[in-house]
């Protein structure tokens, strides 16, 4: 089968109020021309799961500017004023996850986990409306795995098969959430034939990719 | 000392905490300036919740690599030795207890050892990204800053912001002088010689121990 499409093929199959995984941290290893072109087509009311929000002019701060979020899963959003201001004004539900919570409900539902205890939150908001559980006398949360419709990745060097390996910072969320959506996505800085990647340096597995895009690099 | 001189001196003595082979991270702001002064010939490894163990200094300008930020969003440098790994790799490193110190700031922080970093209701809300992880998951917490905010103690009886963690706090360090977190309550260990207990007591709400052995804080 073909993955290599056009970015328009590929994200021809996203509709309004889908739930999207970007990966990156801080625009950092974020598809940005895959967000670009979200933004370009309009598609509204999405729930966008990703570490950040960018900033107003570059990531996934584009959508939030463009009143495309309607529910928002991140970690830190402290870097783009708009979505503190849509938070606020009641436009946008954002739902604040520690970090590492974040990452382990996407790796959870990617796995087929049925969630994971963790210590972090006990004693703060976090643990509101949370199961605890006791485990060899330290306390718990149960929380639970997290999954979207789409999952938009960034790879430095993509094979056909969708094979991807990644550069620098970049891999941020884009290993996990290539796990745990149904449609996913990989924004390729490079695309490369079968066999020019060594198995030994892929990090995501071909397997997870439905399409490639990009590659003028 | 000006807020500069402040920020160096504090910088300086949490340096001492560090120790050989060490994994640590340090939080954005002043913890950050801690890496200036790695005492020489110790091997210390900075962690960068982003992904990746061996982060180095600022590159020089021109020679920035976009594919390579800090936690802040910042171009900054891996060095020999170091690796990339993805969120959930850089989140069990912290939360598995791989990591034996993590540096942060504070908007409050009490004599339980409970903090408060990451939001003010209704005034400012950036989220708490991996701090609420670090704090649980670090072998030893040290918050680094300033004694007060405006005058105002930021060391107080019991934290009225949303907490980051509970009781996870070891250690606070600050201009006036380093403080512990035992089942007692806060133990001042140190004090900067510029400054005496009243001093001290006077710009903290917390009940402060002096301890028996109180020693001048060096940095």
């Amino acid at each position: 089968m073909n993955k290599v499409v056009t970015i328009e093929e590929a994200i021809s199959h996203i509709e309004d109020g889908m739930s999207i995984m970007i990966g990156g941290f801080l625009s950092c290893g974020t598809p940005c021309k895959l967000v670009d072109a979200l933004v370009e087509k309009g598609v509204k009311d999405l729930t966008i799961i990703s570490n950040d929000t960018g900033f107003v002019d570059s990531g996934v701060g584009k959508l939030v500017v463009n009143k495309q979020v309607k529910t928002l899963y991140a970690s830190h959003i402290g870097t783009n004023k708009e979505t503190g201001n849509q938070m606020n004004a009641g436009e946008m539900e954002v739902h604040l996850v520690p970090q590492g919570t974040l990452a382990e409900q996407i790796r959870a539902a990617g796995a087929g986990l049925g969630g994971f205890l963790t210590p972090t939150g006990v004693g703060t908001v976090i643990e509101e409306g949370k199961e605890k559980k006791e485990i060899d006398g330290v306390t718990y949360l149960l929380e639970k795995p997290l999954k979207a419709d789409v999952a938009l990745l960034l790879g430095h060097k993509v094979d056909k098969k969708g094979n991807i390996v990644y550069r620098g910072s970049t891999r941020t969320f884009n290993t996990v959430m290539a796990t745990a959506a149904d449609l996913v996505i990989v924004e390729a800085e490079n695309i490369v034939e079968v066999g020019e990647i060594d198995q030994n340096e892929v990090v995501t597995p071909g397997i997870f990719v439905d399409y490639i895009v990009g590659g003028d690099k | 000392m000006d807020k500069k001189e402040r920020k160096a001196f504090i910088a300086k003595r949490v340096a001492k905490e560090l120790h050989d082979g060490d994994v640590v991270n340090l939080g954005i702001g002043l913890p950050t300036m801690v890496a200036n002064y790695v005492p020489e010939g110790m091997d210390v490894t900075f962690q960068s919740e982003n992904g990746f163990v061996g982060l180095g200094p600022a590159p020089e300008e021109g020679k920035e690599d976009k594919d390579i930020i800090n936690a802040g969003g910042m171009p900054v440098t891996i060095k020999e030795g170091g690796v990339f790994f993805d969120s959930a790799t850089s989140f069990g490193i912290i939360r598995g207890g791989h990591v034996d110190m993590t540096v942060l700031g504070a908007l409050q922080v009490d004599g339980k050892g409970n903090l408060a970093n990451w939001m003010i209701p209704g005034k400012m809300v950036p989220g708490m990204g991996g701090a609420m992880d670090l704090v649980v998951g670090a072998k030893k917490v040290i918050v680094a800053m300033e004694h007060t905010v405006k005058g105002n103690p930021k060391i107080l009886k019991e934290c009225n912001l949303p907490l980051t963690a509970a009781g996870e706090v070891d250690l606070i360090i600050t201009e006036m002088g380093v403080m512990e977190v035992t089942d007692k309550g806060l133990v001042l260990t140190e004090i900067n010689p510029e400054f005496t207990v009243e001093d001290v007591k006077n710009a903290t709400e917390a009940e402060l121990i002096v301890a028996d052995d109180l020693k001048k804080m060096e940095a």
